[in-house]
């Protein structure tokens, strides 16, 4: 049997810049920051008291009106993670124009979509109240609003979506090893579609406490967060933590061209592998992302030299020469011909949801042949040998993208996306 | 209408999103007002919670209207 062929026929997004995906990406090419004073919650009692959260409002100017996405009803009965995930998978499934089914189709379409911690304030916020009313006053909603996978059980029941229903959980791989994993289950005929993401809700005071903990989160930077996630630059200090989620349609090619679906591109390739080294530390070699693009340039049948544009994890952290240096290594001589950014400098750590909306950006990319900037990077920690698209974005040809993403525990993912050739 | 049948309507809009006047004496929680078995569990403990009384399991489950609410919370209260 010839290989199956993946395309993307469907996007959605809600994020720190904006609720929709055109919005976002607006922003993003512009160089926007959505990093600002933590509004959440009262912050003042942990270290970092900025971070990138969603845009709340009437819904105009790009902004979140969660009345228009959830029922005020159902919203009371999850966690935000949840909202934010059903937000994306629904932008994403109209985008495809796969919201109504026959049951023949429904039995072939999935859904993959993960999170990286899942209802964490919705756990905190009910161990505390068991401690002040004990636990008879658990609401019957607790366990069903915070468990990771309800995001792809909601998104079946309001669609009807009977194929395959999973979640990953990788941390901060989550959402590209959710559209990896997804693809390859359309490409082993386990379905024809699937709707595949990941979503988060961390910014709460115990999410912010617990990373702050770790010594990954910025903490410099309250008299100017905008500048706050400089990835590859000298002053950086540690992420600035995003909210928000990314969801795409994967769909078997010839299944897309038979209804005549639009195209973003093609999943060309993916990889995956373990550090085996530390729990919150990639190795200084940078081998575990190395052989997860190595991986991954191989089932796409493709050499370094073909790679374009790089979406790196890049969080404003100092792993990122790690990350710098192998990319250098995979690409050899082609570095000088290829551009790397990161886009978490405009809208910080996304945790689960960030490799799904990486994935979206790198496809952009693609469709509008244009790399994003990694903004606030005004003194290379080191002088790269390829192109960042520091502090602007770069025209330029674009025919394979790479998505970078490595979680803690040592997880990596790599997604290769192409223009659509017949 | 009395305080308790007041305050449980209250509860039962909030909780289920429905019209105030579609709670009516006769409506029933799950085949009137679109609420599901876990939906009826945390009604019952916003009426424990709103008026300081337990409601044991067996009883909660022969309240089944907005009715048998005002009525039970009515005579434990």
């Amino acid at each position: 049997m010839d290989k199956r062929r993946v395309v993307v026929t469907g996007l959605g997004m809600v994020s720190p810049l904006a609720c929709g995906v055109e919005e976002t990406w607006k922003r993003i090419l512009a160089g926007k920051s959505g990093a600002a004073p933590i509004t959440r919650f009262d912050a003042s009692r942990v270290v970092t008291n900025y971070a990138c959260e969603i845009p709340y409002g009437d819904g105009s100017d790009g902004t979140f009106d969660p009345d228009a996405w959830m029922e005020a009803r159902d919203r009371r009965k999850v966690d935000d993670f949840i909202l934010y995930g059903m937000t994306a998978a629904t932008q994403a499934v109209e985008d495809a124009g796969i919201g109504e089914l026959d049951e023949e189709e429904a039995l072939r379409t999935g859904v993959m979509i993960g999170s990286g911690i899942g209802g964490l304030n919705s756990i905190a916020e009910t161990a505390v109240m068991i401690q002040e009313k004990g636990p008879r006053r658990v609401s019957p909603f607790f366990i069903p609003g915070a468990l990771i996978n309800l995001i792809s059980g909601q998104v079946s029941i309001k669609y009807g979506f009977k194929g395959p229903n999973h979640a990953v959980v990788t941390a901060c791989s989550t959402g590209a090893h959710a559209i990896g994993d997804a693809a390859r289950l359309i490409m082993l005929g386990d379905a024809d579609t699937m709707v595949a993401g990941g979503a988060e809700a961390a910014i709460s005071e115990i999410g912010i406490a617990g990373f702050n903990a770790c010594k990954a989160l910025s903490t410099k930077r309250a008299d100017n967060p905008e500048t706050a996630s400089r990835p590859y630059d000298t002053d950086r200090d540690g992420f600035v933590m995003g909210e928000g989620s990314g969801v795409v349609v994967l769909e078997e090619y010839e299944h897309a061209k038979a209804r005549g679906a639009k195209i973003y591109g093609e999943i060309l390739g993916y990889g995956l592998s373990g550090d085996a080294y530390h729990i919150t530390a990639p190795s200084e070699d940078g081998d575990g992302g190395f052989r997860a693009m190595t991986a991954a340039l191989k089932s796409a049948g493709l050499t370094p030299s073909d790679v374009d544009y790089i979406n790196a994890h890049g969080t404003s952290t100092m792993a990122d020469v790690i990350e710098l240096a192998a990319v250098e290594r995979l690409l050899g001589d082609h570095a000088a011909k290829a551009t790397m950014s990161s886009t978490k400098s405009s809208i910080g750590h996304l945790l689960g949801a960030a490799g799904s909306v990486e994935a979206i950006f790198s496809l952009l990319a693609l469709r509008d042949q244009i790399a994003p900037p990694t903004i606030n990077l005004d003194n290379p920690a080191i002088e790269p040998k390829l192109s960042l698209a520091a502090n602007k974005a770069e025209e330029r040809e674009i025919e394979v993208a790479l998505s970078n993403s490595f979680g803690f525990g040592g997880t990596n993912a790599c997604l290769i996306m192409g223009k659509v050739a017949d | 209408m009395s305080d308790v049948a007041d305050r449980v309507k209250k509860i039962v809009v909030e909780h289920l999103g429905v019209e105030e006047d579609k709670v009516t004496e006769s409506a029933s929680f799950i085949d009137d007002l679109g609420a599901d078995s876990l939906d009826t569990v945390e009604l019952v403990m916003a009426f424990e919670e709103e008026f300081g009384i337990e409601i044991p399991d067996d009883a909660a489950e022969s309240i089944q209207t907005f009715g048998d609410a005002v009525k039970f919370i009515s005579e434990a209260a």
